[in-house]
């Protein structure tokens, strides 16, 4: 089965050239990948996840708002029983951000410059390990 | 020329064969960004049409104005170095501006927050964690007198990127100079203004096409009447270009929306000759060093042609192309970030080669964060160097007559009228954004930069060759408590003010919305009767709705 994604545009950043190549490297990579389209809510792109059953949510957020709305999506995405979407995430986000983001359930975040070879090796990489610890379970 | 002809075909056959077969050149093929392929040697062979240069090149101040708009050009006097700059509350923003204008900044430009520039007030649950990021929050008068405080608004000259709310804020620009004794009809500046390339690239649109587009030329005609000497638009390839497209692209589509303008204007009933002069462009100027300052020139001279020819405008300062520029944020790394700094003055010294009327150059951690104050003292510091050491602004259009900068000149015209007319046999640039068109070729675009930097076709220092360790560098931080502060301001400032008086004129704009009236005559009432942004914003998505992405 193909790997789902969802890549979202969380805000009101309309900056959205990271997200439609990283949208189009995971496609040429073989996964199935959703593209949201800029200026949706976090809740929009969690009910989004839960209605297409993705895998993966990538964000990408480059006003600053990072801080408060990529958590927002991982708590709506665990309020919807969608725990286990694994959520990552690109933008222009401080190297200072990025503990606390990933205490939020931010799987990974992506720097500015990131390849987007090692974006689609990460995510099969995280699919893989993920499937085998649910046939271990 | 038979000559010339004859001798490098004698140089190609004996020394350059020779040279060639010891050591092969690096790449099989030299390109420009745009893809166009750069030959080995430029000769008077390659701009061979030497008896048009009257018609192709000129003399700067004169149609077509490849070589400038002025007839001095920086000798008379030198671009106006405008940073970009905004950030948390009117106060801190206020701040950093006479800061610049101490540090001989030359005219100001506003960096407004997204939810100032999607129409929501800093309290609107939409505007949760976006307040004060981008730029700086203005939601009231009040706040727009407290971001201009102390600035003498009859001697600076004010840039203003915001676009959906343009009426609104544009408004309360001249309401804070009328408050401070300013008549407006003395203003200077530019308000963006530019919607269709929101739709494009940018993304801070509100209403649909059709209803943008009267706002457009509602402030067209506002400015003409009140505001002469204010620039009712600024016509920008910047974010077309951030977004990925080519030198090529960032000209033709650029032009295409401004050719829209210029119809919708006239089907507006203005008179072509009366707001022209005072359309302006926005720029971007990126790293391909010659294909840049070809592009400046192309662009000029292209404009030219499509305003005189096309639409028969009859002065020759309604056929000038006045263009902002800025350095590409995309370029900038935020791998070893220092070395955007030689990025960005190259970048800017392209500009001023291409012929600027004003620039902002990018400061080294923009790819980090905002700018922090040192930052952007070193970014005003490379245009000051540039201007008063490099001696390049001292003769006008220096690199005229470089075979290769007007081969590439010419090469850039012909690329980007093809597009052009492409983009005419779709019903104009309005339908081809409809259609996704212009969208679609940029996304191409970036796709395939991105591949040729992972495939190392294409270099980027620090990012995928010359690695290195590095210590992260100290970054500005909006400080947490803006939110709350600006809601709480917000708050004080509906208690404070007479709510029947700002209804009433809310439902005034509403009116002339409907009507088709010049909505920022009304809008212009409702900001002095305390109405603020969102409810204007709001008054208006009432009558015209909401643009949804497709």
């Amino acid at each position: 089965m193909k790997i789902r994604v969802l890549i979202a545009k969380p805000g009101l950043d309309g900056h959205d050239r990271g997200a439609k190549v990283v949208a189009r490297a995971l496609r040429d990579a073989g996964m199935e990948v959703i593209y949201t389209g800029i200026r949706q809510t976090p809740e929009q792109i969690a009910s989004a996840a839960v209605q297409e059953g993705v895998d993966f949510v990538g964000l990408s957020c480059l006003s600053g708002a990072h801080n408060h709305l990529f958590p927002k999506v991982a708590r709506l995405l665990q309020e919807k029983g969608a725990g286990d979407v694994v959520v990552f995430a690109g933008g222009i986000i401080p190297a200072s951000d990025v503990p606390r983001l990933k205490k939020a359930g931010i799987r990974e975040i992506f720097p500015p410059g990131a390849s987007t070879d090692s974006i689609a090796d990460w995510v099969s990489r995280t699919a893989e390990r993920l499937k085998a610890r649910k046939k271990a379970a | 020329m038979r000559v010339i002809k004859k001798k490098l075909g004698r140089w190609e056959r004996g020394p350059l064969k020779k040279s060639l077969s010891k050591l092969s050149e690096r790449k099989a093929r030299f390109e420009t960004d745009s893809g166009i392929e750069l030959k080995r040697l430029y000769t008077p062979l390659d701009s061979a049409r030497k008896d048009d240069y009257l018609r192709r090149v000129g003399f700067p101040g004169e149609p077509p104005f490849t070589r400038g708009v002025q007839p001095t050009m920086y000798r008379g006097r030198l671009w106006t170095m405008r940073q970009y700059a905004g950030f948390a509350t009117a106060e801190e923003t206020n701040r950093r501006y006479r800061y610049l204008l101490e540090h001989g900044q030359t005219g100001l430009s506003v960096a407004f927050d997204l939810p100032t520039q999607i129409g929501y007030d800093s309290d609107h649950p939409l505007a949760q964690g976006e307040v004060g990021k981008v730029g700086v929050a203005v939601s009231t008068l009040r706040d727009a007198e407290t971001l201009f405080k102390g600035i003498p608004l009859g001697k600076v000259s004010t840039s203003m990127t915001i676009n959906a709310t343009a009426p609104i804020l544009l408004a309360m620009y001249a309401a804070v100079a009328e408050g401070q004794g300013v008549k407006t009809n003395v203003l200077q500046g530019t308000v963006q203004n530019d919607i269709l390339k929101e739709y494009v690239a940018r993304g801070t649109y509100i209403y649909p096409p059709k209803e943008s587009m009267r706002l457009v030329t509602d402030v067209f005609a506002f400015c003409r009447k009140t505001m002469p000497r204010f620039n009712p638009i600024s016509i920008s390839g910047y974010h077309i270009r951030e977004a990925g497209a080519t030198a090529v692209q960032e000209v033709a589509f650029t032009l295409a929306n401004g050719i829209a303008y210029v119809e919708a204007a006239r089907r507006a009933g203005l008179d072509m000759d009366d707001f022209a002069s005072r359309l302006s462009f926005f720029f971007n100027a990126h790293s391909n060093f010659l294909e840049e300052i070809a592009k400046f020139r192309a662009a000029r001279r292209l404009w030219a042609r499509i305003m005189c020819d096309r639409f028969k405008a009859k002065r020759p300062e309604s056929c000038m192309l006045r263009f902002h520029a800025q350095t590409a944020g995309c370029t900038l790394t935020a791998q070893q970030p220092d070395n955007n700094v030689v990025r960005v003055a190259y970048q800017a010294l392209a500009a001023v080669l291409g012929g600027a009327q004003s620039l902002h150059t990018n400061s080294r951690d923009e790819a980090l964060a905002l700018p922090t104050e040192e930052s952007v003292r070193i970014a005003l510091r490379t245009q000051q160097i540039i201007a008063y050491e490099s001696g390049v602004a001292d003769t006008i259009d220096p690199l005229a007559g470089s075979y290769s900068v007007e081969a590439l000149t010419d090469e850039i015209e012909a690329k980007a009228s093809a597009y052009l007319a492409k983009i005419d046999k779709m019903g104009g640039a309005v339908a081809a954004i409809e259609a996704g068109y212009m969208q679609a070729e940029i996304a191409e675009s970036a796709y395939r930069h991105q591949l040729q930097v992972q495939n190392r076709e294409k270099v980027v220092v620090g990012v995928n060759e010359f690695q290195a360790e590095e210590q992260p560098p100290r970054l500005l931080r909006i400080r947490a408590d803006v939110e709350r502060r600006q809601r709480k301001a917000l708050a004080a400032f509906r208690r404070s003010r007479r709510a029947g008086r700002a209804k009433t004129a809310l439902s005034r704009v509403n009116r002339a919305a409907s009507r088709e009236d010049n909505v920022v005559f009304a809008i212009s009432d409702a900001v002095k009767c305390g109405a603020t942004l969102g409810e204007i914003s709001d008054a208006l998505r009432e009558v015209f709705g909401e643009h949804k992405e497709r």
